[in-house]
């Protein structure tokens, strides 16, 4: 399969379970040994080291991870606006330990982590998996931001078909492995 | 300063005693269900089997003082500690880096280290004498072998259950050494707090073996003591470097050259 994303638009993506799209997400964001070609802005995936492209390439999981107790020892800066635009009322979520953070905040400050690294693209697997719809609608508006701020490429894989209708430019379909449609 | 002159011999009779108290234990033990009778008699055939062949096997070595016999035994325990690493490991990395890195890494340390004890410290006027550098070598192989088996499962254990928030590092632009370093520092501490355990308690709470055999042997406790002190110091460098160096080594097998984490090259024994 062959695809282009260009600067500042964004692919929906979507598919069953099982039909590739996270390991298509994966391979992009060179997780996985793979043969593919991967390019942005120009610049080709096997010309940089494996940590620069990942500081390029974003990727957004379901499930975030957690390794300190504190969540803001998992900040390397603290652009508290991003914050406040993500549903957080002050800086205090800082200090907050990782522990008592229900699903939805977690998934929240993973982006909140993910953007405060400025990737030049966005991989978001199922980004508003564990949202209510207040917070989705703030998910979305942040990304839909960051991308035209930062002429951003996105991929976003939702199984909400009427998401992508709202933040994708242009749909592609997964079944066993391979795209299959262009919207 | 007490220096014994007379060395008591212990003969078959006065083992067989010991024996007689295992036989007691043995019995017990299977009178209570308990089964553990025959591996304990068992362990006890095979080390005294193994101890006896020992004995005479030094005894033909220490006589004959060559150095490529001495060489050949080192290999060959070498070899045994490195297998008894692999087998150690609930998670083994593939391939024939499973046995070499323990081994390699044990090379480096323990033999390092023993040299130098032997050539710059102990200076016997041959410094692989066969009745200094078996047993340093072996005391030294015995503790560092625990020390880099533990660090390696923990290394291994550590990262296939932590796989997933690995990756999330990776994905969020950390080195594969930015990524690990907290598994790094765990598994090394778990290999070296052992020793560092041993030495902090070593002549209050326990006597060291070597130093109580020293001193059942007739030498003085003095002399015995400053043995024990540098063998212990030794056993310290051996395990430190040997952990650090198995940690590296299995880091760089679990990722590839794209800083991957590939736990397919590891496996569940």
């Amino acid at each position: 399969m062959s695809f282009d994303v260009n600067s500042g638009h964004c692919l929906g993506l979507m598919g069953r379970s099982g039909s590739g799209k996270t390991l298509l997400l994966r391979a992009i964001a060179d997780l996985d040994v793979n043969e593919g070609r991967v390019s942005l802005n120009g610049q080709f995936r096997d010309d940089v080291s494996g940590p620069e492209w990942r500081k390029k390439v974003g990727l957004l999981t379901a499930e975030s991870k957690w390794w300190h107790e504190s969540v803001g020892k998992h900040f390397r800066s603290s652009k508290l606006n991003l914050l406040y635009d993500l549903g957080f009322p002050d800086e205090s979520v800082l200090s907050w330990k990782v522990s008592r953070l229900s699903s939805g905040e977690k998934q929240r400050l993973a982006l909140a982590r993910l953007l405060l690294m400025s990737p030049d693209a966005l991989l978001l697997d199922e980004p508003t998996a564990n949202l209510d719809s207040d917070s989705v609608t703030l998910v979305e508006n942040v990304i839909d931001a960051y991308r035209k701020e930062r002429s951003a490429s996105v991929i976003w894989v939702a199984h909400d078909e009427s998401q992508l209708d709202r933040v994708s430019d242009a749909k592609m379909y997964m079944k066993d492995k391979h795209l299959t449609e262009q919207a | 300063m007490i220096v014994s002159d007379i060395i008591i011999s212990l003969t078959t009779e006065r083992i067989s005693l010991a024996c007689v108290l295992v036989m007691i234990l043995a019995l017990t033990t299977w009178k209570a269900d308990l089964r553990v009778a025959r591996p304990l008699l068992v362990a006890s055939f095979r080390l005294i089997v193994q101890l006896s062949l020992v004995g005479l096997i030094l005894e033909y070595v220490f006589e004959i003082n060559n150095f490529l016999l001495v060489a050949l035994i080192a290999l060959v325990m070498l070899l045994v500690a490195g297998k008894e690493v692999s087998v150690r490991q609930k998670y083994r990395v593939s391939g024939r880096w499973g046995y070499g890195i323990g081994t390699c890494s044990m090379f480096v340390s323990s033999f390092a280290v023993s040299v130098f004890g032997l050539a710059a410290i102990i200076r016997a006027d041959n410094w692989w004498d066969p009745r200094y550098s078996i047993p340093v070598l072996g005391m030294l192989l015995g503790n560092t072998m625990t020390a880099v088996a533990l660090s390696l499962d923990r290394f291994t254990t550590y990262v296939w259950e932590g796989r997933e928030t690995i990756e999330a590092k990776l994905m969020l632009g950390h080195s594969s050494q930015e990524a690990l370093r907290i598994i790094l520092r765990d598994s090394l501490r778990a290999g070296l707090m052992p020793v560092i355990n041993s030495m902090a308690i070593a002549g209050i709470v326990s006597l060291p073996g070597m130093m109580t055999g020293q001193i059942l042997a007739g030498n003085s406790p003095v002399s015995a003591v400053r043995y024990q002190i540098v063998i212990w110091l030794l056993i310290a460098v051996g395990c430190g470097f040997g952990s650090m160096l198995v940690v590296q080594m299995a880091a760089k097998r679990v990722f590839d050259e794209r800083e991957r984490l590939r736990t397919d090259r590891l496996y569940k024994v």
